[in-house]
């Protein structure tokens, strides 16, 4: 029977999902483009050529179209965490809120100050401090994304924190911990470089057009000129960070990766899956993925570095492989819901004011104390699987992390080849005769965006069904509230982003229909 | 301090007036965050632990992972 507050929980995550995939259509442009203008500014203050004040005005104008219509549309999500994951909202507000504080007191107010400078100060401040907000203004995008991505690699990797069982709260023990983990830098470095790529395929693919249609020549190859070098080395860029992704993510969540690989049994010498055929069944059914093309040990060599190395499947992580020293899901639910015990027991002994049993159990939730040291470290890492009726709950869906994986990372081999390919046509002057190069080049824009959202699927979809990696399950950060609530707001979500993409598009290529200003 | 605030006031309403695609997309923004900060927070987006005291957040937040 489905209960309401299942319903709930369902539709909160389909509401997330949804703002969140709206969202990301406009920052992956903000984050690049403003660096790409703040790059051709740069040139025009250093030749002072009025070409270079053109151009830069022009791709200005495409960012602060899709600028404005994306502003604030990130603040949904906070209004998100405060309604609709109120029990994760405190559960981990004091790790959580700080991060999303910095970004909105530092970045956020950087970016909107110096975003009027850039902006209204043309022939008002001097050409200097004009390139100086510019770049600012870059500088303050790119830190806004940094705390957003600090706090949810937190989700992914909960650590420099420790439980308080009086306030039922995790509280931060190292900031640098939670701002400086593998994941939080590698996360930052891995969506900054693949934005900068998907802006640059903007510029280049718009370029294009232009060149198709047979104006603006001279700005096309310029911008061209620029965006392909820009984007060829952040695709490089975005490779090697997705690499180290793999590597930490082999470590951190093993899981996310067995299912992404669709791994199934673990093996040394793990071949990679360049691409097959998965159905969420085959896991229960033993199906293995169907027309494989695979490569030998790199699964075992990305992850671990070495050829050889053990990289366990899902039923491994499921069931257990004390040969590997992998203990099962059933015996971390097991610790899991000892640990949810003693804190009802905390619950208990408080209502009836029992102090000496309370206390008992502070000691074990005191690290300090030699019970808390082991009981710290041996079963609160497992407080999550203490809300889990199945073993099997802990896999996320297969295909599609399977097929987002294989579309993020096929595409953005293609934007290196395709971005190398343009940098030297356009180098030959050979662009406008290759049309076909051009009409391509235009496609990748649409397949960037795809490719960007395929990667925070793979992100957030293999997160489940954690809202903290180990300690929060889904089914338990969702708020006790009525389902009714939660799928209305869902449907003018709907309404509302698509009305606002609608309009970023349109506006869009309006203003790239018009051109930049005459000459 | 006077004269510059008023620098800083000329500088943003000339930059308003000078606007063309702005004037549209100032439109959108200040429907969207009205939209946004007064119909969907006042109204679909209460914050459901904002009124409790800190003793009755934990106390909830408990009941949630013990019940």
């Amino acid at each position: 029977m489905i209960t309401d507050y299942l319903q709930t929980v369902d539709w909160s995550r389909a509401q997330f999902a949804l703002t969140a995939i709206y969202h990301w259509f406009f920052v992956p442009l903000t984050l690049g483009l403003s660096v790409i203008i703040a790059i051709m500014e740069t040139l025009y203050y250093r030749t002072k050529d009025e070409f270079w004040l053109r151009t830069t005005k022009f791709w200005m104008r495409l960012f602060g179209v899709n600028f404005a219509i994306g502003v604030a549309t990130g603040i949904i999500l906070e209004f998100e965490f405060g309604t609709n994951w109120s029990n994760y909202s405190y559960f981990v507000g004091d790790i959580f809120g700080a991060p999303l504080a910095v970004e909105g007191i530092l970045a956020f107010f950087m970016e909107s100050t110096f975003i009027a400078v850039m902006f209204f100060g043309w022939n008002r401040v001097s050409k200097g401090f004009h390139l100086t907000a510019t770049w600012l203004t870059a500088v303050g995008a790119n830190l806004s994304a940094l705390w957003i991505l600090v706090a949810n690699a937190w989700m992914q990797y909960p650590t420099g924190c420790t439980f308080n069982l009086e306030t039922v709260r995790n509280e931060m023990t190292s900031f640098a911990a939670v701002a400086l983990s593998p994941v939080a830098v590698n996360k930052f470095l891995h969506t900054v470089t693949s934005s900068f790529t998907l802006a640059a395929l903007f510029v280049v693919g718009v370029s294009a057009w232009y060149l198709l249609k047979g104006r603006e020549t001279r700005m096309a190859k310029k911008s061209i000129s620029i965006a392909s070098a820009f984007g060829l080395l952040f695709a490089l860029l975005t490779a090697h960070t997705g690499d180290k992704s793999g590597a930490i993510i082999g470590r951190v969540q093993p899981m996310k990766l067995a299912a992404m690989e669709a791994l199934y049994e673990g093996r040394t010498h793990c071949p990679l899956t360049a691409f097959g055929v998965v159905c969420a069944d085959d896991y229960k059914t033993g199906e293995q993925a169907r027309l494989k093309v695979e490569i030998p040990s790199l699964l075992s060599m990305l992850t671990f570095r070495d050829a050889g190395a053990f990289v366990p499947g899902i039923r491994d992580l499921v069931e257990g492989n004390p040969s590997q020293g992998i203990i099962s899901t059933a015996e971390k639910m097991e610790r899991g819901r000892r640990v949810v015990a003693e804190l009802r027991r905390f619950k208990e002994a408080r209502a009836v004011n029992d102090q000496e049993e309370a206390a008992a159990v502070k000691r074990l939730f005191d690290p300090s104390t030699s019970e808390g040291e082991v009981f710290m470290r041996d079963y609160y890492p497992y407080l999550g699987y203490g809300y889990l009726s199945s073993p099997e709950e802990v896999v996320p869906h297969v295909p599609l992390l399977f097929y987002s994986f294989r579309l993020m990372v096929g595409a953005g081999t293609l934007f290196i080849l395709i971005l190398a390919l343009v940098w030297w046509s356009n180098r030959k002057n050979l662009l406008e005769k290759r049309r076909w190069l051009l009409h391509t080049v235009l496609w990748c824009i649409p397949l960037a965006y795809l490719a960007s959202q395929a990667g925070w699927v793979l992100a957030e979809v293999g997160r489940q069904p954690w809202a903290i990696q180990d300690l929060m399950p889904v089914s338990v950060a969702a708020s006790k509230i009525p389902s009714a609530s939660v799928s209305v707001t869902f449907f003018i979500f709907v309404v509302l982003f698509t009305a606002l993409l609608i309009a970023d598009i349109s506006i869009l290529v309006r203003q790239i229909k018009s051109g930049p200003e005459k000459e | 301090m006077k004269r510059l605030l008023l620098n800083i006031f000329h500088f943003y309403r000339d930059g308003f007036r000078e606007m063309t695609v702005g004037r549209t997309l100032w439109i959108i923004i200040l429907v969207k965050l009205f939209v946004f900060f007064v119909i969907l927070r006042l109204i679909f987006f209460p914050d459901q632990l904002a009124d409790m005291t800190d003793g009755e957040k934990a106390a909830t937040v408990m009941e949630q992972l013990t019940s």
